[in-house]
């Protein structure tokens, strides 16, 4: 019989389902409600919300006191709100490039293999929904759960530094933090894929929670100590005297390496946003001559759509890692073989 | 009475590696029938109910569910089929109702009839009273009568119950068996079982399938096996003389 022989393929078969019985959003819809309600009613939830309310309120406090001291007698520096944000030892941007991803990974890391563990897994796949709704709607709710978190944490930051300064904030002001928001909560979703591909790829809990910490140390490291280390041993330059292309060279080496790490991309992206004094994301060495005097001569803060088109390649370079490390773990995910072990 | 054939696989193979783990298996089951899918422990049993449902490609050959074919109609079969599998899984931390609550809203029930089907497979299967009870607290015999409900709630036509009763205490699996009777007479719904327990397969099928090392060894009533294996005439006979005789020869 003709139908008998028919080779069966994969891509042809998600073509003819998805023509013939449209875009599965029910079940994306269901999964993303379940998942939802576990993040937001689960203890993990609730301790992790605790702990990074806790940091951030902490640094915002010490942050906000000292500027006050600051400022003094003297008179008001522009978008001083954004200087909540960024100033002090223990900045929130730094918090945030560091610490954070702890939200992803906590988030994630035990999202897939979990389920397939206690069997429920296999009960999902046999239900008339496509198999990519489950992961779908698990990455939703997390980056869902992200967002809710991070802009209320912010929200709260904000309410107190008003408090502590005694400033409001700008329309400028807010816009920028909107966006500063929005580039989190990407780099966040990134750290919340990488657990999910680890959630994917080993079976067991431990093992994927400790291989997405292992990441999150490895880059945290790296973007400490990477640049400055590898740029010395490609391109060292000595103290007495190098000529300026070794300078140069050094310093591209070094930029390279950082922005080779999602916490470079972040802190460099959110510093350029949240400081509008920063023009560029250069370095001073690789700065060209108009862009050196202008930031010297000219003690302006940036308008937000030039810092926005500064950022812009940075925004766009998160978005993609994130979807790389998704589309990674969908690839994965869907060729999985799932039994009840 | 004519019957259908729900149920055709046609020269399925399914490959890991250089290893075959089904050879070749063509099958047919009967619209309505119970049949008994018997072999050792890695005989394939379960990756053939894996390809039927849809939830691994063959590596050759095709399989038809209800005239469907699962690898290129996944959602079309699993609206179709209910699946038990060996080791069925709850969410712990929720309640029995609410976990159905959420295979119901995977199939689409609308909210309305969801409770009163829901309520129905509960007292099916005698839980009634464990509905708002946490999964997690629930015996092993529980969770797999809370299994069957499940299925249930969807209306299937057909039910692929991997080993229901594994693990079950001899009164939880005379329970399990009597229920997968009475199922299989009051709603039609024709059962593919694949067990160990060949008291019971004998119990309630009449056509059974002996799969060993991925190949099918035998097929057919459980009768004509018989008597092709211990010899005319032998009235009484037990399907494990005839499961024996099978796996010695292999």
């Amino acid at each position: 019989m003709d139908r008998f022989s028919i080779p069966t393929k994969t891509l042809g078969k998600n073509l003819r389902e998805l023509f013939s019985e449209g875009i599965d959003s029910h079940g994306l819809l269901v999964v993303f409600k379940k998942e939802l309600a576990d993040h937001f009613s689960s203890y993990r939830f609730v301790i992790l919300f605790a702990l990074i309310a806790m940091v951030s309120l902490i640094s915002t406090y010490m942050t906000g006191i000292s500027l006050r001291e600051e400022l003094e007698g003297i008179a008001k520096p522009k978008l001083v709100f954004l200087m909540l944000f960024t100033r002090g030892s223990l900045s929130l941007d730094w918090f945030v490039a560091f610490l954070f991803p702890l939200i992803g990974i906590v988030l994630g890391f035990d999202s897939i293999n979990r389920e397939i563990g206690a069997g429920t897994m296999s009960k999902l796949v046999s239900q008339p929904i496509f198999r990519d709704s489950i992961i779908n709607g698990k990455f939703l709710a997390g980056i869902t759960t992200i967002a809710i978190m991070l802009v209320s944490i912010v929200l709260v930051i904000s309410g107190l530094g008003l408090r502590v300064l005694g400033v409001v904030p700008g329309i400028e002001e807010v816009w920028r933090i909107i966006i500063y928001l929005i580039i989190s909560i990407i780099y966040v979703s990134f750290w919340l894929g990488i657990a999910l591909l680890s959630s994917i790829v080993f079976r067991s809990i431990a093992t994927s929670a400790l291989a997405s910490i292992a990441i999150w140390v490895f880059f945290f490291f790296f973007t400490l100590i990477g640049p400055a280390t590898l740029a010395n041993a490609v391109a060292p330059v000595s103290q007495a005297g190098s000529d300026s292309e070794a300078i140069i060279r050094h310093a591209q080496i070094q930029e390279g390496v950082r922005l080779s790490s999602p916490m470079g991309l972040y802190s460099d992206a959110t510093a350029t946003v949240m400081n509008p004094m920063q023009k560029t994301t250069k370095s001073l060495v690789l700065m060209g001559p108009m862009e050196r005097m202008l930031s010297s001569r000219f003690q302006n803060p940036l308008p937000i759509g030039q810092s926005i088109l500064v950022v812009w390649p940075y925004i766009v370079s998160l978005i993609a890692i994130t979807l790389v490390c998704f589309g990674f773990s969908y690839a994965v995910f869907m060729r999985q073989e799932i039994r009840s072990v | 009475m004519a019957t259908q054939t729900v149920i055709e696989t046609r020269e399925l193979y399914k490959y890991y590696g250089q290893q075959a783990a089904v050879d070749g298996l063509t099958l047919q089951v009967q619209e309505g029938e119970i049949f008994g899918f018997l072999g050792p422990n890695g005989a394939g049993k379960t990756t053939t109910i894996l390809m039927l449902l849809g939830l691994t490609e063959p590596s050759k050959g095709e399989a038809l569910v209800c005239g469907f074919n699962p690898t290129r109609e996944p959602l079309k079969v699993k609206r179709l089929v209910g699946y038990l599998p060996e080791h069925v899984g709850f969410y712990r931390d929720m309640n029995a109702r609410e976990n159905l609550q959420y295979v119901a809203r995977l199939n689409k029930i609308p909210h309305q009839t969801s409770s009163d089907k829901i309520d129905g497979a509960l007292d099916t299967v005698g839980l009634s009273e464990d509905a708002e009870r946490k999964v997690g607290t629930f015996s092993r015999g529980m969770t797999q009568r809370l299994g069957i409900s499940e299925v249930l709630i969807k209306d299937p036509k057909i039910c692929f119950l991997d080993e229901p009763t594994l693990g079950l205490d001899p009164d939880g699996a005379i329970r399990m068996i009597e229920l997968i009777q009475s199922l299989s007479r009051d709603r039609k719904i024709t059962m593919l079982i694949s067990s160990h327990n060949l008291d019971q397969v004998q119990k309630i099928s009449r056509r059974v399938g002996i799969m060993i090392k991925g190949k099918l060894v035998a097929v057919g009533p459980m009768e004509d096996l018989a008597k092709e294996k211990l010899g005319v005439g032998k009235e009484k006979f037990t399907l494990e003389q005839i499961y024996m005789k099978y796996f010695h020869e292999v």
